[in-house]
Protein backbone atom coordinates (compact mmCIF):
# COMPACT_ATOMS: atom_id res chain seq x y z
CA UNK A 1 0.00 0.00 0.00
CA UNK A 2 1.48 3.29 -0.71
CA UNK A 3 1.69 6.18 1.12
CA UNK A 4 -0.96 7.65 -0.82
CA UNK A 5 -3.27 5.52 -0.29
CA UNK A 6 -2.85 5.09 3.37
CA UNK A 7 -3.39 8.89 3.28
CA UNK A 8 -6.94 8.75 1.85
CA UNK A 9 -7.95 6.20 3.97
CA UNK A 10 -10.89 7.35 5.90
CA UNK A 11 -8.95 5.76 9.50
CA UNK A 12 -6.30 8.04 8.63
CA UNK A 13 -8.30 10.99 7.48
CA UNK A 14 -10.82 10.63 11.01
CA UNK A 15 -7.81 10.23 12.96
CA UNK A 16 -6.13 13.35 11.91
CA UNK A 17 -9.22 14.82 11.90
CA UNK A 18 -10.04 13.91 15.45
CA UNK A 19 -6.31 14.72 16.75
CA UNK A 20 -5.91 17.93 15.36
CA UNK A 21 -9.71 19.22 16.90
CA UNK A 22 -9.19 17.61 20.47
CA UNK A 23 -5.74 17.09 20.91
CA UNK A 24 -5.11 15.53 24.57
CA UNK A 25 -4.16 19.52 26.19
CA UNK A 26 -7.53 20.54 25.11
CA UNK A 27 -9.56 17.36 26.14
CA UNK A 28 -7.91 17.12 29.48
CA UNK A 29 -6.22 20.90 30.23
CA UNK A 30 -3.77 21.54 32.85
CA UNK A 31 -5.11 24.89 33.86
CA UNK A 32 -8.29 26.96 33.07
CA UNK A 33 -8.56 30.41 32.85
CA UNK A 34 -9.14 32.92 36.30
CA UNK A 35 -12.76 33.74 35.73
CA UNK A 36 -13.29 30.16 35.57
CA UNK A 37 -12.72 29.99 39.44
CA UNK A 38 -16.65 31.06 40.12
CA UNK A 39 -19.51 28.96 41.93
CA UNK A 40 -21.61 29.62 38.88
CA UNK A 41 -19.03 27.08 36.94
CA UNK A 42 -19.69 24.55 38.99
CA UNK A 43 -23.26 24.09 38.07
CA UNK A 44 -22.32 22.34 34.68
CA UNK A 45 -20.20 19.55 36.54
CA UNK A 46 -22.88 19.40 38.62
CA UNK A 47 -25.06 18.18 36.37
CA UNK A 48 -22.76 16.06 34.71
CA UNK A 49 -22.33 14.14 38.38
CA UNK A 50 -26.22 14.26 38.69
CA UNK A 51 -26.30 12.60 35.78
CA UNK A 52 -23.80 9.64 35.98
CA UNK A 53 -26.06 8.78 39.20
CA UNK A 54 -29.52 9.02 37.08
CA UNK A 55 -27.53 6.49 34.17
CA UNK A 56 -25.64 4.57 37.45
CA UNK A 57 -28.99 3.40 39.41
CA UNK A 58 -31.48 3.30 36.06
CA UNK A 59 -29.21 0.61 35.60
CA UNK A 60 -29.77 -1.32 38.13
CA UNK A 61 -33.35 -0.43 38.11
CA UNK A 62 -33.00 -1.90 34.79
CA UNK A 63 -31.88 -4.85 35.68
CA UNK A 64 -34.12 -5.67 38.50
CA UNK A 65 -37.15 -4.52 36.48
CA UNK A 66 -39.98 -1.57 36.82
CA UNK A 67 -41.52 -3.11 39.52
CA UNK A 68 -38.50 -4.16 42.12
CA UNK A 69 -39.13 -1.05 43.71
CA UNK A 70 -42.52 -2.39 44.61
CA UNK A 71 -41.40 -5.35 46.80
CA UNK A 72 -38.05 -4.31 47.94
CA UNK A 73 -36.57 -1.94 50.31
CA UNK A 74 -33.22 -1.99 48.78
CA UNK A 75 -35.39 -1.65 45.63
CA UNK A 76 -37.15 1.16 47.04
CA UNK A 77 -33.83 3.15 48.11
CA UNK A 78 -32.44 2.70 44.46
CA UNK A 79 -35.73 3.91 42.63
CA UNK A 80 -35.60 7.08 45.38
CA UNK A 81 -31.90 7.89 44.16
CA UNK A 82 -32.69 7.59 40.78
CA UNK A 83 -35.68 9.97 41.30
CA UNK A 84 -33.55 12.36 43.87
CA UNK A 85 -30.77 12.54 41.21
CA UNK A 86 -32.74 13.45 38.87
CA UNK A 87 -33.80 16.41 40.98
CA UNK A 88 -30.49 17.37 41.11
CA UNK A 89 -29.75 16.91 37.54
CA UNK A 90 -32.38 19.09 36.85
CA UNK A 91 -31.87 22.13 39.78
CA UNK A 92 -27.96 22.04 38.86
CA UNK A 93 -28.87 22.40 34.83
CA UNK A 94 -31.55 25.06 35.21
CA UNK A 95 -28.45 27.15 37.25
CA UNK A 96 -26.19 26.33 34.57
CA UNK A 97 -28.54 27.68 31.84
CA UNK A 98 -29.61 31.02 33.53
CA UNK A 99 -25.82 31.21 34.19
CA UNK A 100 -25.06 30.60 30.35
CA UNK A 101 -27.27 32.81 29.46
CA UNK A 102 -26.41 36.00 31.59
CA UNK A 103 -23.01 35.30 29.63
CA UNK A 104 -24.19 35.14 26.42
CA UNK A 105 -22.11 31.88 26.51
CA UNK A 106 -22.68 31.35 22.47
CA UNK A 107 -20.47 34.09 21.55
CA UNK A 108 -17.25 33.06 19.92
CA UNK A 109 -18.27 30.31 17.82
CA UNK A 110 -20.15 28.49 20.75
CA UNK A 111 -23.52 28.55 19.30
CA UNK A 112 -23.43 24.76 18.95
CA UNK A 113 -22.52 24.98 21.80
CA UNK A 114 -25.38 26.64 23.24
CA UNK A 115 -28.14 25.00 20.58
CA UNK A 116 -26.92 20.92 22.45
CA UNK A 117 -27.14 22.72 26.02
CA UNK A 118 -30.61 23.33 25.11
CA UNK A 119 -31.66 20.60 23.13
CA UNK A 120 -30.41 17.99 25.66
CA UNK A 121 -32.21 20.35 28.09
CA UNK A 122 -35.86 19.66 26.34
CA UNK A 123 -34.85 15.98 25.72
CA UNK A 124 -34.30 15.43 29.06
CA UNK A 125 -37.39 16.68 29.86
CA UNK A 126 -38.88 14.01 27.99
CA UNK A 127 -36.75 11.66 29.72
CA UNK A 128 -38.34 12.68 33.03
CA UNK A 129 -42.13 12.31 31.63
CA UNK A 130 -42.12 8.82 30.40
CA UNK A 131 -40.14 8.23 33.89
CA UNK A 132 -42.93 9.45 35.62
CA UNK A 133 -45.20 7.10 33.53
CA UNK A 134 -43.06 4.44 34.03
CA UNK A 135 -43.45 3.99 37.56
CA UNK A 136 -46.08 1.27 37.70
CA UNK A 137 -48.70 2.74 39.93
CA UNK A 138 -51.14 5.14 40.10
CA UNK A 139 -49.49 8.06 39.96
CA UNK A 140 -48.15 6.98 36.74
CA UNK A 141 -51.33 6.26 35.46
CA UNK A 142 -52.96 9.29 36.79
CA UNK A 143 -49.95 11.40 34.73
CA UNK A 144 -50.85 9.48 31.54
CA UNK A 145 -54.36 10.18 31.84
CA UNK A 146 -54.21 13.84 32.17
CA UNK A 147 -51.26 13.92 29.21
CA UNK A 148 -52.78 12.06 27.03
CA UNK A 149 -55.42 14.49 25.37
CA UNK A 150 -52.70 17.32 25.37
CA UNK A 151 -50.53 15.15 23.21
CA UNK A 152 -53.19 13.76 21.27
CA UNK A 153 -54.35 17.18 20.54
CA UNK A 154 -50.54 17.32 18.61
CA UNK A 155 -51.34 14.22 16.48
CA UNK A 156 -48.30 13.08 17.80
CA UNK A 157 -50.35 10.60 20.19
CA UNK A 158 -50.69 8.04 17.11
CA UNK A 159 -46.84 6.99 17.35
CA UNK A 160 -46.54 7.98 20.87
CA UNK A 161 -49.26 6.70 23.11
CA UNK A 162 -48.50 7.54 26.82
CA UNK A 163 -51.07 5.11 28.02
CA UNK A 164 -48.75 2.31 26.44
CA UNK A 165 -46.73 1.48 29.83
CA UNK A 166 -44.26 -0.66 27.69
CA UNK A 167 -43.57 1.89 25.12
CA UNK A 168 -42.77 4.87 27.50
CA UNK A 169 -40.48 1.99 29.27
CA UNK A 170 -38.37 1.80 26.07
CA UNK A 171 -38.14 5.60 25.37
CA UNK A 172 -36.99 6.03 29.00
CA UNK A 173 -34.78 3.48 29.46
CA UNK A 174 -33.68 3.50 25.35
CA UNK A 175 -34.27 6.24 22.98
CA UNK A 176 -34.21 9.14 25.47
CA UNK A 177 -31.33 8.41 27.41
CA UNK A 178 -29.17 7.66 23.91
CA UNK A 179 -30.02 11.01 22.60
CA UNK A 180 -29.48 12.60 25.56
CA UNK A 181 -26.01 10.91 26.78
CA UNK A 182 -25.03 11.70 22.94
CA UNK A 183 -25.88 15.16 23.07
CA UNK A 184 -24.33 15.77 26.34
CA UNK A 185 -20.84 13.98 24.91
CA UNK A 186 -20.99 16.56 22.10
CA UNK A 187 -21.50 19.29 24.61
CA UNK A 188 -18.87 18.30 26.69
CA UNK A 189 -16.74 17.73 23.43
CA UNK A 190 -17.83 21.64 22.17
CA UNK A 191 -16.70 22.85 25.62
CA UNK A 192 -13.28 21.16 25.32
CA UNK A 193 -12.54 22.39 21.38
CA UNK A 194 -13.98 25.88 22.27
CA UNK A 195 -13.20 26.66 25.60
CA UNK A 196 -15.26 28.51 28.40
CA UNK A 197 -16.60 31.91 27.35
CA UNK A 198 -14.74 34.80 28.52
CA UNK A 199 -16.69 37.35 30.64
CA UNK A 200 -17.55 40.12 28.62
CA UNK A 201 -15.29 42.71 30.10
CA UNK A 202 -12.22 40.17 29.15
CA UNK A 203 -13.74 40.33 25.20
CA UNK A 204 -13.72 44.55 24.97
CA UNK A 205 -10.63 44.17 26.21
CA UNK A 206 -9.27 42.25 23.29
CA UNK A 207 -10.81 44.24 20.95
CA UNK A 208 -9.10 47.45 22.71
CA UNK A 209 -5.89 45.75 22.16
CA UNK B 1 -37.75 -8.37 54.34
CA UNK B 2 -39.89 -6.04 53.50
CA UNK B 3 -41.71 -3.50 56.09
CA UNK B 4 -44.59 -1.37 55.24
CA UNK B 5 -42.57 2.07 57.14
CA UNK B 6 -40.15 1.63 54.13
CA UNK B 7 -42.59 3.04 51.69
CA UNK B 8 -44.43 5.26 53.61
CA UNK B 9 -44.13 8.62 53.29
CA UNK B 10 -42.18 11.24 55.75
CA UNK B 11 -45.48 13.43 56.16
CA UNK B 12 -48.68 13.07 55.27
CA UNK B 13 -49.88 13.48 51.43
CA UNK B 14 -53.39 12.51 51.57
CA UNK B 15 -54.84 15.66 51.03
CA UNK B 16 -55.59 17.68 47.66
CA UNK B 17 -52.45 19.98 46.45
CA UNK B 18 -51.41 23.10 47.65
CA UNK B 19 -51.17 25.66 45.11
CA UNK B 20 -50.54 29.82 44.11
CA UNK B 21 -52.38 30.88 41.77
CA UNK B 22 -51.81 34.52 40.08
CA UNK B 23 -53.89 35.51 36.77
CA UNK B 24 -53.60 32.44 34.62
CA UNK B 25 -50.62 31.18 36.04
CA UNK B 26 -50.67 28.01 38.85
CA UNK B 27 -47.92 26.48 40.55
CA UNK B 28 -47.40 24.30 43.66
CA UNK B 29 -46.15 25.13 46.98
CA UNK B 30 -43.58 22.72 46.59
CA UNK B 31 -42.64 23.40 43.20
CA UNK B 32 -42.62 27.34 43.96
CA UNK B 33 -40.54 26.46 47.34
CA UNK B 34 -37.73 24.41 44.14
CA UNK B 35 -37.59 27.46 42.35
CA UNK B 36 -36.95 30.10 45.35
CA UNK B 37 -34.35 27.83 46.02
CA UNK B 38 -32.75 27.77 42.40
CA UNK B 39 -33.18 31.57 42.38
CA UNK B 40 -31.25 31.47 45.43
CA UNK B 41 -28.31 29.20 44.77
CA UNK B 42 -28.02 31.33 41.53
CA UNK B 43 -27.59 34.21 43.57
CA UNK B 44 -25.08 32.85 46.25
CA UNK B 45 -23.05 31.56 43.01
CA UNK B 46 -22.38 34.98 41.89
CA UNK B 47 -21.79 36.40 45.06
CA UNK B 48 -19.98 34.00 47.46
CA UNK B 49 -16.31 33.99 46.73
CA UNK B 50 -14.63 30.84 44.67
CA UNK B 51 -12.26 29.07 47.76
CA UNK B 52 -8.75 29.46 47.38
CA UNK B 53 -8.96 31.91 45.06
CA UNK B 54 -7.11 35.25 45.07
CA UNK B 55 -8.71 38.53 42.76
CA UNK B 56 -5.09 39.71 43.47
CA UNK B 57 -3.41 36.84 40.86
CA UNK B 58 -5.54 38.03 38.35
Amino acid sequence: MTDLQIERQWTTRLRKRVEGTFPPEKMLPDTQPSYVASWIYVFGVLTLAALVMVIATGCLLAIMGPTWWHVSGVGHFINSTHLWSVEVFFFAMVIHLWGKYFMAAWRGGRSMTWVTGAVTFLTSIGAAFTGYLSQTNFDGQWIATQAKDGINATGAGSVFNVLNLGQMLMWHIILLPLVALGLTVGHVLLVRKRGVVPPFADVSEKVSA
Amino acid sequence: MVHPEQFAALFNLSHPGHFISWGVLQVSYGNAVVIVLMVAAFVAALLIPFPGHDKEDK
